[in-house]
């Protein structure tokens, strides 16, 4: 299908606020994205008009209960099966920041056994530092061709992209974190770590909140559901990185995120 | 009929909120506090006095929004 038929649904409730950035970031490029209420999702729209659905940042519902957790409530109460189905279609699904959170809570990410599990599998916990760290964060692309998301970055490269969150510690159930991240990484479903400006795995302040794995960013199974906790959005053109006078880049880091998805669509549907 | 749902991190989990107040307690010369874990309690207001009712409807509450099984655990105390 060509570009401009593409139709991206940028959802959002009370209190997300990167709605425009991601609106704009698929604008910019030739596609049809729409901002859309849940509540608009739920009673006048139909999920299977759009080709691609998106859940920006921000702080849904205030970050009450847990981060993500009342939005994705939300979703699941009415628009459980009609998800299923554009996920299990090969729709992409990408949430940033608190979508990702909204998508671990769903049980759309990670995933491990089937498209959507009942519970939680993982969670995007309380940063180690007990607060909001919000900075440039280095990110090593690990995903080895499943993530429909990065197919423009290549392999190890490492790029930047910003952080900005409180609840962000990508963890497993302990009893089960060895197997379960095992398992994660043998399906090729961690996507960025974050890492130093060597490249190399590294803690605080690197590693902003305390990951597991240094995880920034998995995808499912199939590689159509995304979720990423630094904001890709923010680095769409060059001059949005910090070192944009010192160091040459011809596009920001984010817009590969953007043009890959894009171009997923392009050749599948 | 009330329901006190008390939501805390299952044991191992880290509890970064925590481990800033006990050092915070120990530097105001609290010497005697080695470990502080938070917790959150929700007091929920039923419309219902079938105890067996409100039992089962604030566990599916818990389930679906309250805690996540990954890192928390839930207590619930009917009143």
């Amino acid at each position: 299908m060509d570009t401009n038929d593409i139709r991206v649904a940028v959802l959002l409730i009370e209190g997300t606020n990167n709605e425009q950035e991601v609106y704009l970031a698929f604008k910019r490029l030739g596609a049809d994205p729409e901002l859309l209420h849940l509540k608009q999702l739920i009673s006048k729209k139909d999920l299977s008009d759009y080709q691609c659905l998106m859940i920006p940042g921000g702080f849904s519902a205030g970050d009450y209960v847990r981060a993500g957790a009342i939005f994705a409530a939300r979703i699941k109460s009415a628009l459980r099966k009609q998800l299923m189905e554009f996920a299990e279609n090969g729709y992409p699904i990408g949430g940033i920041c608190n979508g990702f959170q909204v998508l671990v809570e769903l049980g759309l990410l990670p995933a491990l056994e089937s498209k959507m599990s009942d519970y939680p599998q993982a969670s995007l916990a309380i940063n180690d530092s007990a607060r909001f760290e919000c900075r440039p964060t280095l990110l090593k692309h690990e995903s080895k061709g499943n993530c429909i998301f990065t197919k423009d970055i290549p392999y190890q490269e490492v790029v930047l992209m910003p952080s900005a969150h409180a609840e962000g510690k990508f963890l497993f159930p302990l009893e089960k974190q060895d197997e379960y991240l095992q398992r994660l990484i043998d399906n090729d479903q961690v996507v960025f770590r974050y890492v130093d400006t060597q490249g190399n795995y590294a803690s605080y302040p690197w590693n902003p909140n305390g990951s597991l794995y240094n995880i920034a960013a998995i995808c499912n199974l199939e590689g159509n559901v995304f979720g990423m906790m630094p904001h890709p959005e923010r680095v769409f053109y060059r001059y949005t990185h910090p070192d944009w006078t010192r160091v040459y880049k011809e596009n920001g880091d984010g817009k590969a995120i953007f043009e890959s998805v894009l171009e997923y669509i392009r050749r599948k549907f | 009929m009330e329901a006190d749902v008390t939501i805390s991190l299952n044991k191992g989990v880290a509890d970064p909120e925590g481990s800033n107040v006990k050092k915070a307690l120990n530097l105001l010369g609290f010497e005697e506090v080695m470990n502080v874990r938070t917790m959150k309690t929700f007091r929920i207001d039923l419309a219902t006095n079938d105890r067996v009712k409100a039992k089962k409807d604030v566990e599916e509450m818990c389930k679906k929004l309250l805690a996540n099984p990954v890192i928390q655990s839930y207590q619930i105390e009917l009143r």
